[in-house]
């Protein structure tokens, strides 16, 4: 990037968790710089979901704390959505009112939050479906009704939690597509779960390594020679390549 | 159902046990079972009388209330178990014994508490049916999606939003069901309380009707009483199919 400093729209500082003996995450320390795609990377068991989940405000931290823009926060709020791996939208309500969810709960009067939907909902290329059920629609259909409902609540973080991992490849690879442009035209900072390597290196513009037992943060890359380059031309750039490389070594030890 | 390789029309079966028991019954096998159809003929006499008319109505009242009460606590009930863990090792032996319970032998102590009257009927209708109707819609919150309920708290849900807005329609097909069930034990629990506490309604037509051996109008009381709660189970049945697409497959 070119900017030298940049402010972070989130910073997670010595942070510890807990679940009885076991020790979830141990002294994790890691800044979220705005406006950008934070990835964080790892083997299963290394506490990727546990730690956007306390970002999140959905588990308290045992310890520690996290700042948003500036404020400490316990619980979940405004200043964050989610977008969930199992997508985590309700069987019973169409299309639009799963999307317009967010801002119901905020007090959104009915008129006003199905217009705000039905713009994201054309975003994410939905257009014709606001009134399809969740069980009518492809696993990547239901995630861009996931993905609308955290656009439309218009956070400034957005919260990933391996959110392409329950849809099929070629959906995967559009949607990473999407989801570049989504960084460079959305003035929002992503912080995204993910156990694959290339779509981490893909994706990112900083990538969080954290590896298990205890959980902590063992490398911070910034991949940053192909990020201005066209979707297409990424997977064949040599840096891409040999980041996914370097991570794969330093991740193959804990992989039995 | 099938015969002979040809469809029957639903409720065939129906058409089939009638037939036998009006065979049996003009046949004269037994005193206590008349032909079907001197039976229909005795209700066609008998359901716009008076007595009957009040009898369907001083049921029907008690059965109402003792369900309403039965919804409106056993519902909200049963979601805060499955909801609140406290809540729910506090209740759930209780809920269990009252369960298995037979709550005829609870009827007495009852008449002691709350008088030989339409309060007691209605105390009654509600315990035969609120168990079942609690268990149910605790399990329906029980095996709900945590990421819903994670998803609802990330949009900042309140506790009465999550619960009304997340927790019941989450759990509604199981919901139904308990209400499927606690009804028919309603019916069962109104008739048991007419003819135990005060004779009144279908009780007493039943009570009247047998101790004067009038077998052909006992079976009409029983008739209606059964196409009643059968008319009831199904339009709930309905109800339930409704909310079985998403019974299934929850996840999404």
């Amino acid at each position: 990037m070119t900017k030298e400093i940049l402010e972070n729209a989130v910073s997670v500082k010595g942070v510890y968790k807990n679940y009885g003996e076991v020790e979830a995450l141990r002294d994790m320390s890691l800044d979220f710089p705005k406006g950008q795609l934070t990835s964080l990377l790892g083997p299963s068991g290394c506490g990727k979901t546990t730690l956007l989940k306390i970002i999140a405000g959905l588990l308290p931290a045992t310890q520690g704390e996290v700042i948003v823009n500036g404020k400490v926060v316990t619980k979940p709020g405004p200043d964050r959505a989610f977008v969930f791996q199992d997508f985590a939208l309700m069987p019973w309500a169409n299309v639009i009112r799963n999307v317009a969810f967010g801002l119901e709960l905020r007090g959104v009067g009915k008129v006003e939050r199905e217009e705000i939907a039905s713009k994201y909902i054309g975003n994410v290329g939905l257009k014709g479906f606001e009134y399809s059920f969740p069980h009518e629609l492809s696993g990547g259909m239901r995630q861009r009704v996931g993905l609308a409902r955290a656009l439309s609540v218009d956070s400034p973080v957005l919260l990933m939690d391996e959110p392409f991992s329950a849809v099929d490849e070629q959906t995967r690879r559009k949607f990473q597509e999407d989801l570049l442009n989504l960084v460079k035209n959305e003035n929002k900072t992503f912080i995204f779960v993910t156990h694959s390597i290339e779509e981490a290196v893909y994706v990112s513009d900083q990538i969080a390594l954290l590896l298990p037992r205890p959980s902590r943060v063992s490398e911070i890359i910034k991949p940053s020679g192909f990020r201005h380059k066209d979707v297409d031309s990424i997977r064949k750039d040599s840096e891409y390549l040999d980041t996914v490389e370097s991570i794969w070594k330093s991740l193959r030890t804990y992989v039995e | 159902m099938y015969l002979f390789g040809y469809k029957l029309p639903g409720m065939s079966s129906l058409l089939i046990w009638g037939l036998l028991w009006e065979i049996a019954g003009q046949m004269e096998v037994s005193f206590f079972l008349p032909a079907l159809s001197a039976i229909f003929s005795t209700l066609l006499e008998i359901y716009h009388t008076k007595v009957f008319l009040r009898a369907l109505y001083e049921t029907g009242y008690s059965f109402c209330a003792g369900v309403f009460f039965a919804v409106f606590i056993g519902v909200p009930t049963g979601i805060l178990m499955g909801k609140n863990r406290f809540l729910d090792e506090l209740l759930l032996p209780w809920v269990n014994v009252f369960m298995s319970a037979p709550l005829t032998a609870l009827v007495p102590i009852l008449m002691v508490l709350f008088g030989f009257g339409l309060k007691s009927i209605i105390i009654t209708t509600t315990l035969f049916a609120i168990w079942i109707i609690i268990l149910n819609s605790r399990a329906g919150v029980m095996q709900i999606n945590r990421s819903l309920v994670d998803m609802a708290n990330s949009f900042g849900a309140s506790p009465l939003d999550a619960l009304i807005k997340i927790y019941f329609w989450a759990a509604l097909p199981e919901i139904l069901g308990g209400l499927r069930i606690g009804f028919i034990r309603a019916v069962k629990g109104v008739i048991i309380a007419q003819l135990l506490i005060s004779i009144v309604g279908f009780g007493a037509l039943f009570e009247l009707y047998s101790s004067r051996f009038l077998m052909t109008h006992f079976w009409a009381v029983i008739l209606v009483l059964f196409a009643l709660a059968f008319t009831l189970s199904e339009l709930l049945g309905m109800l339930a199919r409704k909310v079985d697409y998403y019974a299934s497959k929850r996840s999404q």
